[in-house]
């Protein structure tokens, strides 16, 4: 570690770790009210469980991006962060936000959680992904500015390079997304429009910007590859995100009441979104094949190129596979739509934060790399985890492809319900799935205390 | 990559083609703003239908139903409900206020949310108004959702 106030990140991680087991066990908890309906009823209903399924991977996340970007800036700019006492505020009143709303949805119904933080007052709650009190948006709203300023001033005053430019590029974009979340009109074709400002604009927009600088990142420092290479690559590939994803949002634009030239453009634009995705695996592999030197770090470097893979195959190809209009037509809404949801936010956005998190975690503890006993431990967990994602994958993708077709395509549909029993094998088979996702990340976290020999630094012709 | 391609020509690509797909975008939701008085149903957004969706929304229907099939896949469509119950408020308003208490064994259930009598007329409303939504090539595909 070259400055003190990277070490910040650790407790980002931390928490970041421990919200993703909190967000799996809520997962398969969902997974087994799916076949046995009255599982925890009327205790803890399934939109509960959802919500607090969902919005821990939204909040872990943020943690991850934020002790990404604390990590990497201050090394990126050659000084220390700016303000270190205001990154460790935010750390507890961010974790304190995330803790007590999540506690709320479990502890009282959501209507009385929107009676008590006097949702009336600005009325933004109920929304998929965005149930959040308002009062926690907008402390949501405090904390990002508060670490936007953090580290846009790091970078001001420091060196810049092309790795922070976007980095800062994607995080004030989903700064400036989120607040689209404030906006709830009575107009329900208006609502679901301007929703999608924040989801779409955040996970095929911006994020892909954090993502690609993150992954940009981690593969300068564990290939030694030149700079001016890896950020060729970067400029391209969020060239095409953006590209591709500003207009692809139409394809969410389908079936709600919007004009129907978004048939069209949604189509076509979002058939080319996973090319921005086949770059980072085509980049990727490049720059690990004409790596200079062999990290000891092997975890990090099996994560990186794992994001690559993953990501491509959950939001390039899983995306595809239902994004065009006459296709969408029949799976909109369906599990189809869940398979598709799984793998892309595992595959992008969890593993590049796991990737940072393997990168830095170790250099943060004072070693250059884990040991070998727990590095073979973590890419145990990375196997475990994505193999059984991809399990989960094709096991929604299966109930799906039938409920389309029992539901929605033959000559004599069935009712929702009807159709939900004949499909249940594949939600047994994905709650296994689910449960092995839940033992690889038990061990994930197990191999940060794994003790074994020490690794030896093979190729230190570059220093992290 | 080529040498021929160069950094400097990447970076112009990503920052003219953000800025103009940006814009165009823009221009789009402009012209989408525009044109969806002929199809969002609006003459028929009553204050009971405003009071309808904020009751929607403080109990995460969303959390289980799909609306215009966005939201989660555990429970029915609730965008064409209205037509699929056959026209009637008080076919949907019957149905919330019958969901026993404690579930059904083995069974998903909907939670009973206890509603008064006012705010079922306005949640059934409610799903009346976006069921008159005029959407494209009149999805659902069946009356099933």
């Amino acid at each position: 570690m070259k400055y003190e106030s990277q070490g910040i990140a650790k407790m980002y991680f931390i928490a970041a770790i421990g919200l993703f087991v909190g967000q799996i066990l809520f997962g398969v908890t969902l997974g087994l009210q799916y076949v046995m309906g009255d599982f925890l009823f009327p205790a803890i209903p399934f939109n509960v469980a959802r919500m607090v399924h969902t919005n821990l991977l939204i909040v872990w996340l943020l943690f991850g991006f934020m002790g990404s970007a604390y990590y990497l800036v201050p090394e990126e700019s050659e000084r220390e962060l700016y303000a270190p006492w205001l990154a460790k505020l935010m750390f507890w009143v961010f974790l304190a936000a995330g803790v007590l709303t999540i506690l709320g949805y479990l502890l009282v119904p959501y209507a009385t959680l929107a009676e008590m933080t006097m949702n009336h007052l600005l009325p933004t709650m109920g929304r998929e992904f965005l149930e959040q009190p308002t009062i926690t948006k907008i402390g949501i709203v405090i904390v990002v500015l508060a670490f936007l300023f953090n580290i846009g001033m790091t970078i001001l005053t420091g060196k810049k390079t092309v790795i922070t430019l976007v980095l800062i590029t994607g995080l004030i974009g989903l700064a400036v997304f989120f607040l689209f979340a404030f906006y709830v009109p009575d107009n329900l074709v208006l609502d679901k429009y301007f929703w999608w400002f924040v989801v779409h604009l955040w996970v095929e927009g911006v994020w892909e910007l954090i993502m690609a600088s993150l992954l940009a990142y981690v593969l300068i420092k564990v290939t030694g590859v030149d700079r001016e290479v890896i950020e060729k690559w970067l400029y391209i590939i969020i060239a095409m995100a953006l590209i591709s994803g500003l207009l692809g949002t139409g394809h969410h634009f389908f079936w709600i009441g919007t004009p129907d030239y978004w048939q069209w453009v949604g189509s076509i634009f979002s058939a080319l979104e996973p090319i921005p995705f086949f770059m980072m695996t085509l980049f990727a592999f490049n720059v690990v094949n004409k790596r200079r030197r062999d990290h000891p770090n092997k975890a990090a470097v099996l994560w990186a190129l794992g994001t690559a893979v993953m990501a491509f195959l959950g939001a390039g190809v899983w995306g595809f596979l239902h994004t065009l209009a006459p296709v969408n037509y029949y799976t909109h809404g369906t599990q189809i739509t869940a398979a598709h949801g799984h793998m892309a936010f595992y595959g992008a956005y969890v593993m590049v934060v796991l990737t940072m998190i393997s990168y830095s975690m170790p250099i943060m503890r004072g070693q250059k790399a884990a040991n070998e006993r727990a590095q073979v431990l973590e890419m145990w967990s990375f196997w475990l985890m994505t193999v059984s994602m991809v399990f989960i994958t094709l096991f929604l993708t299966g109930a799906g492809v039938l409920q389309v077709y029992l539901q929605r395509y033959s000559e004599t549909p069935l009712p929702f319900m009807v159709v939900q029993d004949k499909i249940e094998i594949f939600y047994w088979l994905r709650e296994v799935a689910g449960l092995v996702f839940l033992i690889g990340l038990l061990l994930y976290v197990y191999s940060f205390f794994a003790k074994g020999k020490e690794v030896e630094d093979i190729g230190a012709a570059v220093t992290s | 990559m080529r040498e021929t391609f160069t950094k400097g020509m990447a970076r112009n690509i990503y920052y003219g083609g953000a800025v103009f797909f940006f814009l165009v975008l823009i221009g789009l939701t402009v012209d989408t703003v525009k044109s969806i008085p002929k199809t969002d149903n609006r003459e028929n957004l009553s204050e009971q239908v405003v009071a309808g969706k904020y009751l929607w929304e403080v109990n995460d229907c969303i959390g289980c139903h799909t609306l215009l099939g966005e939201g989660a896949y555990f429970a029915p469509e609730l965008g064409n409900v209205y037509t699929r119950f056959g026209k009637s408020t008080d076919a949907i308003k019957g149905f919330i206020k019958s969901r026993p208490k404690t579930g059904i064994p083995g069974r998903r259930s909907m939670p009973q949310f206890n509603f008064t009598d006012e705010e079922l007329e306005q949640i059934a409303q409610f799903l009346k108004y976006v069921d008159g939504i005029k959407i494209a090539r009149d999805w659902p595909p069946n009356v099933q959702g």
